[in-house]
C-alpha cells in the first residue's frame, strides 16, 4: 500500500488521516447540533434551577484536558524520533491527564445529581447540559480506551518508530475532542451562565 | 490495458465454505453485490407495502386495511425505501465500481467496508422485528406508525406508548453508523487509492460523485443521528428536547430532522446522477459534455443543498424573511442541476444515440427527472406550498423523484452493468418489456398522483370520504402501482434467468471507455493484474483510438 | 405488423406516447383549474375563494407559467435530440465528433436559470410578506383554534362561546370586509389547519402559536382537514367552516351563548350523563358537565356533523358513535362506556334536546 501511494501523482495523503478528518466532520456535525439545542434553550427551561445556580466552572479538569493534547504531541514527536522511552512517558501522561479530566467529570455530576437535585430531567437546562458534556465525556473515554490500547501494546514492546503515522493519526483525534470541549467549555460555563 | 486472470482447476466448495467466504469476505466486489441484493429483497417488501396501501385507496371509505395497519405501512414503506434500498443499492454500485474506475485493487479500508456493510443489514432486519415483536397497541405487533419523518410530539412516550418508536429510532442510527462508515470509506478511496496519472481532473464522474455523496453523507447523517440519541433522551432519561410542557419545541425536531431530510434526498440523487453520466456518453457515442461544469455542478449541489431545509417547514410559522430564504436558497439549487440535464443533453446532441436497454431507462430519467425537478420548483415557491405542502402533489413530486429519477437510474445501472458482474448479459428482449411496462405504470401511478393534492387530499390518510373528488384518481394510480409491479417481476425474472442463461458477455460487451471494461467480466478478485497507469478521462478510448486520443484534447 | 417491425419504428412511438402520457398528466389538472366552482372537487386549491386563497392561487399560476415554458422547452429539445441523432441502421461504424464542451453555453445556461430564479423569489417574496404580516383590521373575528387528536375546538374570545368541529364566520366582501383571525393552538401533537378554498395550510403545534386569517367571499360550506399527521386517526379530522352573512351569523352566536337548554324530555338522559361519566370530558354549559378533554357539546345540535365531520348529525349515528367509537374511529380518545340499550337511547334523548 506504501508503495501504492508512492507512485500515485502528488499524493502524500495517507488513508489513516483523509479517514480520520472525515470522521472529525462527521462528529463536529453532531456536536453541532447539541450545541445549537443548547444555545436554542438557554434561558427557557420552565422550571428548576438556572446553570449559574448550580454549575462551578471545572477550572481542573479543564487545564488536564488540554494539556494533555501537548503531551500527546510530545508523545508523537518522540515516537517519530525513535525515542520510545520518551514516546511511553509522554503517552502515558496524556492518558493519566484524561481520566483525571473524566474522574473530574464524574465528581461534578455526582455533586450536581446528589447534592444539588439537578438532573437530566430537571428542566431544560439539565437536559442540555448533561447530553452535551456527558457526549463529549463518552468521547474521550472512546479516546481512553484507544489510549489504553496503544499503552498495553507499548508496554509490550509492540510499538515501534515505523508506527509513528498511526500514533499521530490517534493524536489527531484527541486534539479533536480538546477542540471540542473548548467550545463546549465556552458555550456551557461562558454563554450559559 | 486487458488483465489477464489466471485460472487454475479449482476443486468445487462447498456450500458451507462458500457461506463462510461470503460472510468473512472483505473484496469490495462481494460486498458491492451483498448491498445490492440486500436492497432488491427491501425494494419487494416496500413494493408489497405500497401495493396494500394503493388498494386501500383505491376508493374512498374502503376498509381493506384498518388504520394503525395503513400508518405502519407508510412509515415502514419511507423508512425502508430511503435506508434500506435506496441507500445500500447505491453505496453497492459505488463500492463494486470505484475501485476499478480508479485502477485501485480495492477501498481504502476493506475491513470497515465488511463492517459497514452487516452492521447496516442488521439494522434493516432490526426495524422489520418490529413487524414481529408484541406490544401493548393494536394489530400487527409494534411497528412504528410516526411516519419516516416521526415529528415530535407524537414519538413522545406520551403519544407512542410501547417499543414502536424505538425500533426505528435505534434501526435508523445503527444504519447511520453503516452511511458514516462507507463514505469515510469512498472518501479514504477516492482520495489516496487513484493509479498513476489520474489525477481528480481525469477520474471518471462517477467516482467524483461518490466522492460528493461521501462527503454530504458526513454532514447530513450526523445531524439525525443527533436528534435521534436526544429523542432516546426524551423517552428513556425523561429529557425534555422535544417536550412542549417542559418549553420544549417540536419545531426545533423539524429543523433538526429536515437538516439532515432534505441533503438526504441529494445523498441519493447524487449517485443517481453518476449512473447516468457514465452511462449516456456510452450509448451516444461521445464524452460526457462539460465534464468541469459537471464536477462544478455536483459540488454546488453538495453544498446548497445544506441551506434549504427549512422549505419541509414554510407552514409550521417561521418569520416571513425566514420562508423567503428558504424560498431563494431552494430554487437556487435548481440552477446547477438544471445546468447537469443541460450537459447530458448537450452530450446526446450530435451524437450517435443507441436505443439499448440501458440509455431507455436513462432517457427516462431525462424526461421524468425533469419534471420532478419542475413540481419541485413549485413546492420551493411558499406561498404555492401552503397550497401543496403535505398533500400528494408532494408524494407525486418525491416519488417522481425516487421512483422516475433514482430508481430508472438505477435501473438503467444494471442493464449497463450486470453483465460486469456476472458475466453474462442480461436479455435485451425482456429488458425492453420491463421498461415500457414500467414507464406506462410508472406515469399512470404518479401522473395522476399531481391530482388528488391539487384536489385538496393531504398524505398520510389511511382513507377519504367519497364527496371530495378524489376517488377516480386514486383508483387510477393503484392500477398503475401493479402495471409497475409486473414490469418489477419482468426485472426480476431477467436477472435470474439471465445469470444462467444470458449470452457471455466479455470484457467490454457496450464498446466502453472507463477501466473497469479493461478487465474480466466478473473482474478477478485483486481486480488489475498489472497497475494501470492513464492519460486522459477516457483511458480505454485512447486505446481503441491511439490516432485520435482523449488527452490530446483535454 | 410484427414485432420487429413494431420494434423499428418505436423511437416515434416512444414519442408519442410520452407525448401522450405528459399531456395527460399535464392536462387533466389544467382542466381542474380551468372550473371555477369545480364539480371536481370542495377542496380544490385553484377555486380560491377568499383572499388569502386568491393570493396564493395568483402567483401559483405565475409559477405554473413559467415552469410549463421550461418543461416546453427542454421537453421539446430532448425529443428533438434522441430523434435527431439516433443511431441509423446501415450508417458506418465511425464515432461522432467528440466534443468535451463549450464555456459559452455553460455560463448561458446558468445565467438564464439565475434570471428567472431571482424573478420568481422577488415577486413570491412579496406574496409572503403580504399574507403573512398582514395585521388584524379592529372589526376582524378572533377564534381561538385548538387541536387535539383528533378534533377542532374553537374558542371565541369576543363571544365568550366555546364550539367544536364546526367553525362559523361572517361572509366578507369588498364592501364590508370581516375577515376571522385564527390565532392556531395545539392541545397534544401538530396538526395543520387546511381549508383549500380558504387559504394556504397553517400548522398547529405545541407551544408554538400561530396566526393565519380567511375571508370567505361568499356565503356556504367549505370542506378541509387536517394536513399534519397527528396520530391514528389524523384521516377522520375534517373541517366544515360555514361562512354566514353577518345577521346570520349573529343569529348563532346569540344562540351558543345561551346555557344548554333545559328540556324535560331529556331529564333522564341528563342524569345518566353524570353518571355514565361522559361530564368528565364534555361540557354543557349550564350542568355539571364542565369536562375540556372532549367537544363542546352545549348546542350539540346546532352542528350538522358528529365526530369531527364524519357522520351526519343524526338520532341514529349518535347512537353508534356513543354505543362503539371504536367502530367509526378506531384510536379516537373517545372510551366506550358500558351501558344499556335503553340508556343509550335516554343519553340520546337528552343531546336531542340540546339544541
Amino acid at each position: 500500500m506504501d508503495l501504492h501511494e508512492a507512485s500515485n501523482p502528488g499524493h502524500t495523503l495517507s488513508r489513516g488521516r483523509v479517514a480520520m478528518w472525515s470522521l472529525i466532520v462527521a462528529e463536529s456535525a453532531i456536536f453541532l447540533i447539541f450545541v445549537a439545542a443548547y444555545i436554542f434553550y438557554l434561558g427557557k427551561s420552565l422550571t428548576g434551577p438556572t446553570p449559574d445556580q448550580v454549575l462551578t466552572v471545572p477550572v481542573i479538569s479543564t487545564i488536564c484536558l488540554l494539556s494533555s493534547s501537548f503531551t500527546i504531541h510530545w508523545a508523537t514527536h518522540a515516537l517519530k524520533q525513535g525515542a520510545l522511552g520518551m514516546f511511553k512517558l509522554a503517552w502515558l501522561i496524556t492518558l493519566a491527564l484524561g481520566a483525571i479530566f473524566l474522574a473530574g467529570t464524574a465528581r461534578e455530576w455526582r455533586d450536581l445529581i446528589y447534592v444539588k437535585g439537578f438532573t437530566i430531567g430537571t428542566n431544560l437546562a439539565g437536559t442540555t447540559y448533561y447530553s452535551l458534556v456527558g457526549l463529549h465525556a463518552s468521547h474521550v473515554g472512546v479516546g481512553l480506551v484507544a489510549l489504553t490500547t496503544v499503552m498495553i501494546a507499548a508496554a509490550l514492546g509492540k510499538v515501534r518508530q515505523e508506527h509513528a503515522e498511526r500514533c499521530e493519526v490517534l493524536a489527531l483525534y484527541w486534539h479533536f475532542v480538546d477542540v471540542v470541549w473548548v467550545v463546549v467549555f465556552t458555550v456551557v460555563y461562558g454563554l450559559g451562565r | 490495458m486487458a488483465s489477464e486472470s489466471i485460472s487454475l482447476p479449482v476443486p468445487r466448495e462447498s456450500s458451507r465454505s462458500v457461506v463462510l467466504d461470503w460472510l468473512f469476505t472483505v473484496d469490495h466486489k462481494k460486498i458491492g453485490l451483498m448491498y445490492i441484493v440486500y436492497a432488491l429483497l427491501f425494494l419487494v417488501v416496500m413494493g408489497i407495502e405500497a401495493m396494500f396501501m394503493r388498494i386501500q385507496l383505491s376508493r374512498p371509505d374502503n376498509s381493506f386495511l384498518s388504520a394503525e395497519t395503513f400508518n405502519r405501512l407508510f412509515t415502514m414503506h419511507g423508512t425502508t425505501g430511503v435506508f434500506f434500498v435506496a441507500m445500500p443499492i447505491l453505496v453497492g454500485f459505488g463500492n463494486y465500481f470505484v475501485p476499478l474506475m480508479i485502477g485501485a485493487r480495492d477501498m481504502a479500508f476493506p475491513r470497515l467496508n465488511a463492517f459497514s456493510f452487516w452492521i447496516t443489514a442488521f439494522a434493516g432486519f432490526l426495524l422489520y422485528a418490529s413487524f414481529l415483536a408484541g406490544g401493548p397497541l393494536r394489530q400487527v405487533g409494534s411497528a412504528p406508525d410516526v411516519g419516516w419523518f416521526a415529528y415530535a410530539p407524537l414519538t413522545a412516550t406520551a403519544f407512542s406508548a410501547g417499543h414502536s418508536t424505538d425500533f426505528w429510532t435505534l434501526s435508523i442510527l445503527i444504519a447511520g453508523i453503516g452511511s458514516i462508515g462507507g463514505a469515510i470509506n469512498m472518501i479514504a478511496t477516492v482520495l489516496c487509492l487513484r493509479c498513476p496519472g489520474m489525477t481528480l481532473n481525469r477520474m471518471p464522474l462517477f467516482a467524483w460523485m461518490n466522492l460528493v455523496m461521501g462527503g454530504l453523507i458526513l454532514v447530513t447523517i450526523s445531524p439525525l443521528t443527533a436528534a435521534q440519541i436526544m429523542l432516546m433522551i426524551d423517552r428513556y432519561l425523561s429529557g425534555h428536547f422535544f417536550d412542549p410542557s417542559a418549553g420544549g419545541s417540536a419545531v426545533l425536531w423539524m429543523h433538526f430532522f429536515w437538516i439532515f431530510g432534505h441533503p438526504e434526498v441529494y445523498v441519493l440523487i447524487i449517485p443517481s446522477f453518476a449512473f447516468i453520466s457514465e452511462i449516456i456518453p456510452v450509448f451516444s457515442r461521445k464524452a460526457i459534455f462539460g465534464y468541469p461544469a459537471m464536477v462544478a455542478a455536483t459540488t454546488s449541489i453538495g453544498f446548497v443543498s445544506l441551506g434549504v431545509w427549512a422549505h419541509h417547514m414554510y407552514t409550521v410559522g417561521m418569520p416571513s424573511y425566514g420562508n423567503a430564504f428558504f424560498v431563494f436558497t431552494t430554487m437556487l439549487v435548481a440552477v446547477p442541476t438544471g445546468i447537469k440535464i443541460f450537459n447530458w443533453m448537450a452530450t446526446i446532441w450530435g451524437g450517435k444515440v443507441r436505443f439499448a436497454t440501458p440509455m431507455l431507462f436513462c432517457i427516462g430519467f431525462l424526461f421524468q427527472f425533469l419534471m420532478a425537478g419542475l413540481t419541485g420548483i413549485m413546492l420551493a415557491d411558499a406561498p404555492f406550498d401552503w397550497q401543496l405542502g403535505n398533500s400528494y402533489f408532494v408524494v407525486a413530486h418525491f416519488h417522481y423523484v425516487i421512483v422516475g429519477g433514482i430508481l430508472f437510474s438505477i435501473f438503467a445501472a444494471f442493464y449497463y452493468w450486470y453483465p460486469k458482474m456476472t458475466g453474462r448479459m442480461l436479455s435485451e428482449k425482456l429488458g425492453k418489456w420491463h421498461f415500457w411496462i414500467f414507464v406506462i405504470g410508472f406515469h399512470l401511478t404518479f401522473d395522476t398522483m399531481h391530482a388528488p393534492g391539487l384536489l385538496g387530499m393531504p398524505r398520510r390518510i389511511y382513507t377519504y370520504p367519497a364527496d371530495r373528488g378524489w376517488g377516480a384518481w386514486n383508483l387510477v394510480s393503484t392500477v398503475g402501482a401493479f402495471v409497475q409491479a409486473i414490469g418489477t417481476l419482468i426485472f426480476v425474472f431477467n436477472m435470474i434467468y439471465s445469470y444462467f442463461k444470458g449470452p457471455l458477455a466479455g470484457n467490454d460487451p457496450w464498446d466502453a471507455w472507463t477501466l473497469e471494461w479493461s478487465t474480466t467480466s466478473p473482474p478477478p478478485e485483486y481486480n488489475f493484474a498489472v497497475e494501470p497507469s492513464v492519460r486522459s478521462r477516457r483511458p480505454l478510448w485512447d486505446i481503441k483510438h491511439p490516432q485520435d486520443p482523449d488527452w490530446k484534447y483535454e | 405488423m410484427n414485432l420487429r417491425n413494431r420494434l423499428k419504428i418505436w423511437p416515434t412511438s416512444f414519442v408519442s406516447r410520452a407525448v401522450l402520457a405528459l399531456a395527460f398528466c399535464m392536462l387533466a389538472p389544467l382542466f381542474a383549474a380551468s372550473q371555477s366552482h369545480s364539480p371536481l372537487s370542495p377542496t380544490n386549491i385553484f377555486a380560491p375563494d377568499s383572499t388569502p386563497a386568491h393570493s396564493v392561487f395568483r402567483i401559483s399560476s405565475f409559477v405554473l407559467e413559467i415552469t410549463a415554458a421550461i418543461f416546453v422547452v427542454v421537453f421539446s429539445l430532448l425529443t428533438y435530440a434522441i430523434i435527431k441523432f439516433r443511431e441509423r441502421k446501415g450508417e458506418n461504424a465511425s464515432e461522432p465528433p467528440q466534443v468535451y464542451g463549450s464555456n459559452q453555453m455553460e455560463v448561458a445556461w446558468t445565467i438564464l436559470p439565475v434570471i428567472i430564479v431571482v424573478v420568481l423569489f422577488l415577486s413570491t417574496a412579496q406574496v409572503i410578506h403580504r399574507v403573512q404580516d398582514a395585521v388584524a383590521p379592529s372589526g376582524a373575528i378572533q377564534v381561538t383554534v385548538v387541536g387535539h387528536q383528533f378534533w377542532w375546538e374553537y374558542r371565541y374570545p369576543q363571544y365568550n362561546i366555546v364550539v367544536a368541529n364546526e367553525l362559523h364566520v361572517p361572509v366578507s366582501n369588498l364592501s364590508s370586509s370581516t375577515p376571522t383571525y385564527l390565532n392556531l393552538l395545539s392541545g397534544d401533537v401538530d396538526h395543520s389547519f387546511w381549508v383549500p378554498r380558504l387559504a394556504g395550510k397553517t400548522d398547529l403545534i405545541p407551544n408554538h402559536p400561530n396566526t393565519m386569517w380567511i375571508d370567505p367571499q361568499e356565503t356556504g360550506l367549505f370542506l378541509g382537514q387536517c394536513a399534519q399527521f397527528c396520530g391514528a386517526q389524523h384521516a377522520k379530522m375534517l373541517l366544515r367552516v360555514y361562512s354566514q352573512s353577518r345577521a346570520d351569523f349573529d343569529r348563532w352566536v346569540q344562540n351558543q351563548q345561551q346555557p344548554a337548554v333545559s328540556d324535560p324530555a331529556g331529564a333522564a338522559g341528563s342524569a345518566l350523563f353524570i353518571t355514565k361519566t361522559c361530564f368528565a370530558c364534555h361540557t354543557i354549559r349550564g350542568t355539571a358537565g364542565v369536562g375540556i378533554v372532549g367537544p363542546d357539546l352545549t348546542h350539540l345540535m346546532s352542528r350538522d356533523t358528529i365526530a369531527a365531520g364524519v357522520l351526519p348529525n343524526t338520532p341514529e349515528n349518535l347512537r353508534v358513535w356513543i354505543r362503539n367509537p371504536e367502530a367509526i374511529k378506531a384510536g379516537s380518545k373517545m372510551p366506550v362506556i358500558d351501558m344499556t340499550d335503553d340508556e343509550l337511547y335516554q343519553i340520546v334523548a337528552y343531546l336531542m334536546t340540546l339544541r
